[in-house]
Parts: C-alpha cells; sequence; structure tokens
C-alpha cells in the first residue's frame, strides 16, 4: 500500500489528507513540528488578543484523524533524499514514503538588517511565534513594527489590546498602497491611526540596537536617523516559502519549490503545495508564489486527486481574497491594481464616514467588469464569481450590485448613492 | 479555577483590566444590590419606595455608565479582547462566586419564598415587602416573589439590554433584535400580566407560549380562562392559535429565531445579561448528541403531561360537551400520528439514523401508554395522576432545569443551557426550523478561514465553522439567530438569512474558488 507522507499540517497539507482519505483507502502520514493538529494559522491572533483559547483554533476535535486514519507525527524533518524516498528527521530517525508532498508553509522576511536575530525581536507566523510574543511582551513598554501589510497590521492590533504603544514603520508613502489603490489605502491609513497606533509613512529600518544584555533596546529608521527607544520589534514584512531544510535535496527550488501545474516537483513522487510552492510562471494574473489560505486550501484539493490516480492541474477560478484591518473588513474579487493599468479606469465610491468604500476596476473600451475591492460591505462569493464568468460590463455591476451584497439583514444600504456617484463620474468623463 | 491552557502559555499581561470609572460604577451597581440584601435581612427601610428606587436607580445606573464608559467613544467594533483572561467570563473564582450567587437565588426563590419574606397571611416582609409599593402600583396587589423576581428579571434584560446595543451598535439586526426583547419583556411579559390582575382578569402573558408556558393547559389555568367571560376566552383562543398557527406561520418564514432571540424572555435575559458568557457552550460532537436527547425527552415529557393534565380536566358525559376525555385523548393521538406520518413521509431523507429511531420511539412509546389508558380503562392516565406529573415537571423542568441550571450556571456552562437542552418550546420551533423554514446562515463562498470564531461565539455550541469551511450552509434545528457568528467572522462568511427551500440543506463539500471541472467532479462524489 502506498505511504503518502505529507510535510506539514497547515491547511494546505490536511487539505490534502482529508481529500485523500476521502478518495482512497492509502497509508496518510502528517508531519509537523510545530503543533500535533491542525489549527487555524490566520486565528492565532485571537488567542493572544483573549477572544479565543488554542483549543477553539482547532477545526477538527482530536479524536478526528485517528477516526480518519491520518497518523500524525510531531517531529522536524531535516533531509529529503529523492533518490531513496526517505526523510530524516531531526532526531535521527528515518521514514520512507512512496508520495510525498510538501506543505512546509512560510517563514517570515529578514533583510539582513543589523540586530535582527536579537532578542525581543520576531515576527508573527507560527504557534512558537505567539508563544514567543507572550514572553516578549511581558513588560513591553513600546513597540514598533517594521512592515505595513495585513500581518503587520494584525500585529499591531493584537498588542494594541494589550495597551502596548505601537509605532508601525512602513516603507511605503501609504499602507500597503503596493496592492490597494490610493483612496482605500488612505482609509486604512486613518483606521490604523484612530486605534492610537503611530503609524510612519516612508519609513525603512535601518537597524536594531542592542542593549547590554543582547536584547533590543532601539531601532533606527533610516530616512530621519532618529532612534526610537522600544523593548520589542516585529518583523511583518512579508513572508517567503520556508525550504532551507531542502536546499542540498537536490529537488528544484527557486523562491519556493519550484512545480509545474500539476503541483509536481522535479521528482514524480514529490509535490509541494500552499505557500512553499512556487509555480514556473504565475497563472492569469498570479504570482508564482502564492502565500493565501484559499490558494493553500485549493492546492491541497487538486493534489489529491492527482494522487488518487485522477490527474489534474492547478487551475484556479477567479481570484478572491479578504482580510481585516482592526475594524475594517476588506474583501477582493477579480483583479484591482492600484492603479489602472492600461485600458484599465477605476470607479472608486467612499462613504462620507471614512470606514466603507469600494473600488471597481474596468475595461475602459468595452467596459468589462475587471474586480472589484470592498471595504466595509461584504459581498456575496458567487455572485462575483457568476459575473466574472459571464463577463459583465462595470454598468451592469452597478446597476445589481444589491443582488451583491451579504452585509447582515436591517444593514444599510448604499447601493443608491454608489449608483448615483457612479452616472455623475462618467458624465464628468464624457464632458 | 480557571482551566489551565496545557498547549499554549499564557502568561502575559491580560488586556487591561477595567478602569477607574467602571469601577465607580461596579461599586454603585453593587451599592444597589446591597440595598436589597439589606432589606432581606429584615431591615426596616423607613421609606420604602425611596429605598426601592434607589436600589434599582442605582444599579441601573452603575451598570449604565459601565456600559457607556466600556464602548462609548471607541472605534466600533468586535469587542471581545480579553474575554478568555477575565475570571468572571473564564470560569475563574468571580466566575463560580457568581454562579453560586445565582442558583442560591433560584432555589430559595423557588423553594424557600418565606426567606425572601413572602407572607400569603399577612403583611410581607424582608425584601419582598420592598417591592409592595411598586407592585402595588402597578397590579393594586402586595409583591409576592415572582413580583420581585420579575421586576429584576426585566430590569436587567433592560440594562444589560442597553449594554449589549453599544457593544453591538455597528450591527442594526442585533440593535432591532435587542430593542425586541426589551419590548416584549417590559411590556408582554412584565406590565400586561400585572396589568390584567389589576382589571380582575387572569394573568396571562402571551409572549409565552405552551409548551415552554407548561401552564397554559394545567386545570386550574383553564378554570380561570373558562370563568372569565370573553377576555378568558380570548387569552384561551390566542393561546391555542399561537402555537398552533401563529408559531408554525413565523418559523416557516423566518426561523425559530422570531421567538428565541426576538421575543422570548428566557432567550432575552441569555441575550442581554447572559451575553458575557455566551462563549462557554460545549461545542463538542458529544454535546450535541446529548442536546437531541434531553431537549427531545423534555418536549416527550410535556406533551404527555399536559394530555394527562386537560384529559383529567375533561369530563366523560357527551351530553355536556362533544369533548369529552376519550375524544381528546383520540384526538391527540390522531394529531400527534399525522405529525409524525408527515415527517416520515416527506422529511425521512434529511433526519439522521438517530433521529429517526429516536422519533419511532418515542411515537411507540406515546401510542402504547394511550392504548393502554384507554383499554385498561385507567383513570389515572399514563400511570400517575395527572398532577403528580404536573408537579413533577415543574419541580424537575420549570424550576431545577430553566431556573437553576439555566440562569444560575450561565458562568459556568454559558447563557442558553437551558435553551439548549431543556426548553420544549425550542424543541418544536427547532423541529421545524430543520424541516420546514426558509431560514439558514448561507455561508459565502470560499472565504472561510476556518478562524473558529463563530464556533467560539455561538451560545447553542454549533459547530459553525464545521460547516463554514466546506462551504455548506447553516440548517440546524438548534439556532435562535442570535446573529453573532456573522457579526464576528472576520472574513464576512456568514449570513442570516430567508431564502427559497430549494437548495437550503446543500452538503456538498465544494468551495469556490477553484477549477470549475474539479468542483464539478467533487459536487458528483
Amino acid at each position: 500500500m502506498d505511504h503518502i507522507v505529507i510535510i506539514g499540517n497547515g491547511i494546505s497539507g490536511i487539505t490534502a489528507a482529508r481529500h485523500i482519505r476521502k478518495q482512497s483507502d492509502r497509508r496518510i502520514t502528517v508531519i509537523s513540528s510545530e503543533s500535533d493538529h491542525f489549527f487555524s494559522r490566520t486565528a492565532l491572533m485571537y488567542v493572544y488578543m483573549g477572544h479565543m483559547k488554542w483549543d477553539h483554533l482547532k477545526p477538527y476535535e482530536d479524536w478526528f484523524w485517528e477516526k480518519n486514519r491520518i497518523e500524525l507525527k510531531n517531529a522536524f524533518v531535516s533531509q529529503v533524499q529523492p533518490e531513496i524516498n526517505q526523510l530524516t528527521f531531526s532526531s535521527g530517525e528515518i521514514m520512507a514514503y512512496d508520495k510525498l508532498i510538501i506543505a512546509t508553509g512560510s517563514n517570515y522576511n529578514k533583510f539582513g538588517w543589523k540586530g535582527q536575530d536579537l532578542k525581543g525581536v520576531q515576527g508573527m507566523v507560527t504557534k512558537q511565534d505567539i508563544e514567543l510574543l507572550e514572553e516578549n511582551t511581558k513588560n513591553c513598554k513600546q513597540a514598533v513594527i517594521v512592515g505595513g501589510g495585513l500581518i503587520g497590521s494584525e500585529l499591531a492590533e493584537m498588542l494594541s489590546t494589550r495597551n502596548i504603544p505601537v509605532t508601525l514603520l512602513v516603507r511605503e508613502s501609504s499602507f500597503w498602497n503596493g496592492v490597494l489603490p490610493p483612496g482605500e489605502s488612505e482609509i486604512i491609513n486613518n483606521h490604523i491611526r484612530e486605534h492610537h497606533i503611530e503609524l510612519r509613512l516612508n519609513s525603512n529600518l535601518k537597524e536594531i540596537v542592542s542593549d547590554e544584555n543582547g536584547r533590543v533596546k532601539s531601532v533606527i529608521v533610516e530616512e530621519t536617523g532618529e532612534e526610537i527607544m522600544c523593548d520589542l520589534v516585529g518583523l511583518t514584512a512579508g513572508v517567503s516559502p520556508n525550504i532551507n531544510f531542502l536546499k542540498d535535496s537536490g529537488i528544484e527550488l527557486g523562491k519556493g519549490v519550484k512545480v509545474n501545474r500539476s503541483l509536481q516537483t522535479n521528482y514524480d513522487n514529490i509535490y509541494a503545495i500552499g505557500d512553499c510552492a512556487e509555480q514556473h510562471e504565475g497563472i492569469g494574473e498570479r504570482k508564482t508564489v502564492e502565500a493565501v489560505w484559499y490558494t493553500g486550501r485549493m492546492m491541497g484539493e487538486v493534489v489529491a486527486q492527482t494522487i488518487c490516480g485522477n490527474p489534474m492541474e492547478y487551475n484556479p477560478g477567479h481570484w478572491f481574497n479578504s482580510a481585516k484591518f482592526f475594524d475594517i473588513e476588506y474583501q477582493t474579487y477579480g483583479w484591482v491594481f492600484p492603479e489602472p493599468r492600461q485600458g484599465e479606469a477605476h470607479f472608486h465610491w467612499q462613504h462620507k464616514a471614512g470606514r466603507k468604500c469600494i473600488t471597481i476596476n474596468y475595461k475602459e473600451g468595452s467596459r468589462k467588469f475587471v474586480g472589484i475591492n470592498t471595504f466595509g460591505i461584504r459581498m456575496r462569493q458567487e455572485t462575483f464569481d457568476k459575473w466574472l464568468t459571464e463577463e459583465r460590463t462595470v454598468d451592469y455591476v452597478i446597476d445589481h450590485l444589491k443582488q451583491a451584497n451579504f452585509d447582515p439583514e436591517f444593514y444599510k444600504h448604499h447601493e443608491k448613492e454608489i449608483f448615483k456617484s457612479f452616472k455623475e463620474n462618467l458624465q464628468q468623463h464624457q464632458l | 479555577m480557571s482551566k489551565i491552557e496545557h498547549n499554549m502559555s499564557m502568561t502575559g499581561d491580560a488586556p487591561a483590566s477595567i478602569s477607574t470609572t467602571q469601577k465607580i460604577a461596579s461599586a454603585l451597581g453593587l451599592l444597589g444590590l446591597f440595598i436589597l440584601l439589606l432589606a432581606l435581612t429584615n431591615v426596616n427601610f423607613p421609606n420604602k419606595t425611596l429605598f426601592l428606587s434607589l436600589s434599582l436607580g442605582l444599579i441601573a445606573g452603575g451598570t449604565i455608565v459601565f456600559a457607556n464608559d466600556a464602548y462609548r467613544g471607541k472605534p466600533v467594533g468586535i469587542k471581545n479582547d480579553g474575554v478568555w483572561f477575565k475570571s468572571l467570563t473564564n470560569r475563574g473564582l468571580s466566575a463560580w462566586f457568581l454562579g453560586i450567587g445565582l442558583t442560591l437565588f433560584y432555589i430559595v426563590l423557588y423553594w424557600f419564598p418565606e426567606y425572601l419574606g413572602l407572607n400569603s397571611e399577612g403583611e410581607n416582609t424582608g425584601v419582598i415587602s420592598l417591592f409592595d409599593p411598586l407592585s402595588k402600583l402597578i397590579s393594586g396587589n402586595p409583591a409576592s416573589q415572582w413580583f420581585v423576581y420579575g421586576t429584576l428579571y426585566t430590569l436587567a434584560i433592560l440594562i444589560f439590554g442597553y449594554k449589549f446595543i453599544l457593544k453591538y451598535r455597528n450591527n442594526n439586526y442585533e440593535i432591532l433584535r435587542t430593542f425586541s426583547v426589551m419590548f416584549f419583556q417590559l411590556g408582554f411579559a412584565f406590565l400586561i400580566p400585572e396589568i390584567l390582575i389589576r382589571l380582575n382578569q387572569p394573568y396571562f402573558n402571551p409572549a409565552n407560549l405552551w409548551p415552554l408556558n407548561y401552564d397554559l393547559f394545567a386545570g386550574y389555568k383553564l378554570d380561570e380562562f373558562f370563568s372569565s367571560g370573553s377576555v378568558g376566552l380570548m387569552m384561551f383562543a390566542f393561546g391555542i392559535l399561537s402555537i398552533f398557527v401563529i408559531s408554525p406561520i413565523l418559523t416557516y418564514k423566518y426561523g425559530k429565531r422570531w421567538y428565541c432571540s426576538w421575543v422570548c424572555g428566557c432567550g432575552g435575559l441569555a441575550e442581554t445579561a447572559g451575553d458575557p458568557y455566551r462563549h462557554l457552550s460545549d461545542k463538542s460532537q458529544f454535546a450535541w448528541k446529548v442536546e437531541r436527547w434531553v431537549i427531545h425527552s423534555v418536549l416527550v415529557f410535556v406533551v404527555v403531561m399536559t394530555i394527562a393534565v386537560v384529559y383529567s380536566f375533561l369530563g366523560d358525559d357527551s351530553k355536556v360537551t362533544w369533548l369529552t376525555q376519550d375524544v381528546f385523548l383520540w384526538g391527540s393521538a390522531g394529531i400527534l400520528t399525522l405529525l409524525f406520518a408527515l415527517i416520515m413521509i416527506f422529511k425521512r431523507q434529511e433526519l439522521a439514523k438517530d433521529a429517526k429511531y429516536g422519533a419511532i420511539g418515542y411515537f411507540v412509546i406515546i401510542m402504547a401508554i394511550i392504548g393502554i389508558n384507554y383499554f385498561s380503562g385507567n383513570s389515572e392516565i399514563f400511570f400517575f395522576q395527572a398532577y403528580q406529573l404536573r408537579s413533577w415537571y415543574g419541580f424537575l423542568i420549570g424550576a431545577a432545569f430553566s431556573g437553576v441550571i439555566g440562569v444560575g450556571f450561565y458562568p459556568i456552562f454559558g447563557n442558553r443551557v437551558w435553551c439548549r437542552f431543556g426548553c420544549p418550546m425550542a424543541a418544536v420551533l427547532g423541529m421545524q426550523q430543520r424541516l420546514f423554514s426558509k431560514f439558514r446562515i448561507t455561508t459565502n463562498g470560499g472565504q472561510c478561514i476556518s478562524c473558529g470564531n463563530c464556533s467560539t461565539y455561538c451560545e447553542m455550541g454549533i459547530d459553525v465553522r464545521a460547516y463554514a469551511q466546506k462551504g455548506e450552509s447553516i440548517v440546524r434545528s438548534s439556532c435562535v439567530g442570535c446573529g453573532i457568528c456573522a457579526a464576528v467572522c472576520p472574513r464576512g462568511v456568514l449570513k442570516l438569512e430567508n431564502d427559497s427551500l430549494d437548495g437550503r440543506i446543500n452538503s456538498n463539500e465544494v468551495l469556490l474558488g477553484n477549477d470549475v471541472n474539479l468542483m464539478d467532479l467533487l459536487n458528483q462524489k
């Protein structure tokens, strides 16, 4: 009987394991050195904030794994030997596999800053990171976070629940404006400041200064040379594939584990999925490495098909994603870029209270709807998925926007206002 | 006493404890309670009206000041910071104190009201006498232990309702729902019955439906209705209509939430005063199994009990009325058989195996009892005197379960223990909600990140995430439609909706976002 070994018990690895079990009777082993059981990484922040306990993060009760004959092993894989189909653990123990799925996720980036390995300097990706954060924030008077993305804003939110003053250093001229159009980015700037976070734009980290005990004492800002005293430095300048242990394995690596469209590496029986996988070429508008919960899950679904004798390519549908910046929810369907690309235009509407907005990206000539970002308004994925497939025009989308609304009942609707704003916008363009 | 976290050290500073203003507010509220306590020890206040007003005013004022300080002037959003760090909301020492205090209060209230100062012979004393002025103002009678309880209960729903509204002031569904329970508690449950008494009419709370109101068809109640002319008859008719006509229509259109989280007094208290404990419900699959057996057993108990009391109320002389004992008994059997047959014929695919066994088992038992009674000419229907059945039900379910465990244990088991495990009304509504209603919680395609906020904050212990992460609609009989899962979801995945019956229950484990061919393939399996 085939032994399928999965390294990593995150959403990608576990989705693969569950779908393989659904379709076959093969022996499945899932290895992780992070936690005994699958948990939702995206929810780690809620444990620190006291919204949930560790056990609430586990989507399946502990009996689930034995019942479904998914073997769990808490160990760290230090070496993979594809030629002899064998793994070596850090303990020296070995394990043979017939098929291997690498789903080891990401690590947070360190860009070679001076002092980046000091005590009190950390990222926020793993369970161990959260445990370390508990340690590091015991007597924390001031924190500095380096990097303005989703994790940076989450870490700022977490620390603010413990009344720790936070300075957020953001390289860009506005929060996450490499992804968000200006109006949206501005809303988040304001919202972060509303939560008493000191947001410093156009600010790079120069170095982290140590005290006499090898602990962080302060950071120096590149642009101004200013020294900010602090007891904690959060490194949240993005993540990259966690593939160090594969360096000399012979498995082809780039930024991540190189895979073809079937998620297969240069070895037939080795696959890579989730954050750690890198496509040779981006699919559609997608990046070659997609570090998103949803894509990890989708790759898990696909690889399970292939392994169970139904070869299939990773062929994701319309792009979607979501996030929450403090109290403001963000959803996106299709593609919206910070600046409209050649031949495209944006329609942007903002609610006067400054906590809700939408941006629609469309093609200028054909008026084809390309994508939408929404802040503070929930939208129905099914509806946008359908409209994208049907290649609807921006006019159709604006006309039917109400159908896509997914806000709770009795919420204030803004479709009329959006419609009006869109028409005015249109007239201005025609004048 | 709080549970130790084995898997993750939680040693850091919990989110700041309460502010100075909140401490002062708590002190004010406790002072109000202290006046009640003094009254309990028979301190004879010179001016009862003044001291009662002072006491209730302090309790209300303290809570309002506390809530204002906690939520006003802060950005709107989800306010669950530190819930699992605080002793009161994480089964710590203060939670146990509060739980035991509430439990003792219920025990005294139900079984030893004389300790509260009840005196049916002469003047009340103690804390009950403190409420005499208010009771006389409303109903014209001296207070009883139930008046004291009703007043405090209503006050709790109003002031904690205010707090809840502030907490969720960005959410119109929560605001409207809370105004609704406040209105029904104050008007229907508290004022209308007392005013009816003043007008010499039977005590009647139109919002308290049978079988939650298990006494509605008790002999003494029927006597009251039938001896009070047209008003009594109207009440009786409304009682019948509300459970057999009004409720089924509303539940079909909106799900059981129309009652459980918009109207019901038990639900009202759970959603307001009980809100800080909603996350303590047990989410395990085991708890769900227990829930299904216990709640439906209570339902069977109340049906049997009600049939028995009505049976013994009726005569067996067909010349006096067409509705004799036999007609009633066989009529009840007929209705139950019809209901059972309809469900088994049209909805059996939607029932799990244990639900079918349970339904068949209970059906056979009830029918056997009715049959044995009829053919043996046993006057003691169901082997016991009807009044005995009723008093046992009242003791076990009405008092011990709904009061002592249901509310007393809020800080330990969560705020909906009674509604989830015990309430026969919830069982009736739940059965209909599961099988014949337009209500569901829709999942938003593939947007779920399995974070678990929805499951954690589900007061009914539903593992909402288990559905959301599969892209499946949530159609559960226990769901009271409080809407908190949708509120706490960080990714906008859940929406309470009334929509068509078609495709309401989809158990396809298919999430939007992936290859269309793959989704079709998975769908076929």
